[in-house]
């Protein structure tokens, strides 16, 4: 298993058996799930948002729902931003709280988010380009962590 | 005038962006690229050209969706699609849940799942074995999320084998993703006036 991958090598998945031939039936797709990890954490148009800062908030957003490994896996890469990976940092000291704020509902409270939260971000200065990118980033790790939890469990493992 | 739509419905809503969506006429040569592999390239639709501010995403998003929903083998098509229900219901995305179900109905020539799911919601009366992939997807969606080995087992019990077991966890991860964005960039909208 690539050990490059963090889906796949994160979900332990074993060489052989069923799962891993029903794995291996869909590497197309986990060939773009790879893609797309890398155009939402290291894209080379980052905008406002450094991939040090991506990769704290992925982390935080594996925190929030659990995936304390895939958490670990994406702070590791977040440098001086490590603080933000920490659900508890509420960004006012890097003027990231509406940043925080808004990530931590999408990731959390998908159902509650409203006209007013984008709204939030805005009257923040935040542009719609870059508000775009929050959500895409957001809504990749939402698949990513769901997509391993899911792949543990068909292991025989916890999620 | 258009108001927010705020109830399941299979009658697929508008979309309005909530910021505003890139301008075809002012697109650079990536987003052109990325917007020519999305499923409607005679109208790009706004939402798309929301997610065109973010051209790397984007172009990766849409041959994954692609793959996911509709490539051949493993999961039938209609129970991919309660995946993307359950996910949709979970997250309240109107919008996707809209789609998603209109696609079901057409795929089984029926509505009664669908009529069923949005009545009744997780008490809805289901078959054994679209009880056991809408609970499943329904628990996944959660945040944190809620599956555990007891739903993998209602899954195998009810038949299912292991590519399609995976094919659920994709789709339904996968509108974990597709929520985000259509139910946090927009309001699903019907024209006022317009038949409820």
């Amino acid at each position: 298993m690539n050990e490059n991958d963090t889906t796949l090598s994160l979900a332990g998945i074993a060489g052989t058996g069923p799962l891993a031939d029903a794995v291996a039936s869909r590497s197309n797709i986990f060939e773009m799930t790879r893609a797309a990890e890398a155009a939402v954490l290291r894209p080379r148009e980052a905008g406002r948002w450094p991939h040090e800062l991506r990769a704290a908030l992925a982390a935080r957003i594996a925190k929030l729902n659990g995936a304390g490994d895939l958490a670990g896996r994406y702070a590791a890469a977040a440098g001086d931003y490590a603080p933000v990976a920490d659900p508890a940092c509420d960004g006012s000291n890097d003027g990231l709280g509406p940043v925080l704020a808004f990530m931590d509902k999408v990731a959390a409270r998908t159902r509650d988010v409203a006209a007013t939260d984008i709204a939030a971000l805005q009257d923040a200065g935040i542009e719609d380009a870059d508000i775009v990118r929050l959500c895409e980033l957001n809504a990749f790790l939402a698949y990513q962590l769901r997509l391993i939890a899911g792949l543990r469990l068909m292991a025989g493992g916890q999620p | 005038m258009s108001e927010v739509v705020r109830k399941f419905t299979r009658r697929v809503p508008e979309w309005r962006p909530r910021v505003a969506p890139v301008k075809l006429e002012e697109a650079s040569e990536a987003q052109l690229d990325a917007l020519s592999v999305t499923p409607s390239n005679t109208k790009v639709s706004d939402y798309v050209l929301t997610l065109a501010h973010d051209v790397e995403s984007l172009k990766v998003r849409s041959p994954l969706f692609n793959a996911i929903m509709y490539d051949k083998g493993g999961m039938s098509r209609a129970e991919r699609e309660i995946g993307a229900i359950g996910a949709s219901m979970v997250n309240r995305c109107i919008f996707c849940a809209a789609v998603h179900a209109m696609r079901h109905a057409q795929l089984t020539n029926s509505t009664e799942v669908t009529d069923k799911l949005f009545h009744d919601g997780h008490a809805a009366e289901l078959s054994g074995r679209d009880r056991a992939i809408f609970d499943f997807a329904i628990a996944l969606s959660e945040a944190p999320p809620g599956a555990g080995a007891d739903h993998v087992k209602a899954l195998r019990d009810a038949g299912l084998d292991e590519a399609e077991i995976l094919d659920l966890i994709l789709s339904t991860a996968l509108f974990g993703w597709a929520n985000r964005l259509m139910h946090v960039l927009g309001d699903p909208t019907r024209p006022v006036n317009a038949e409820a």
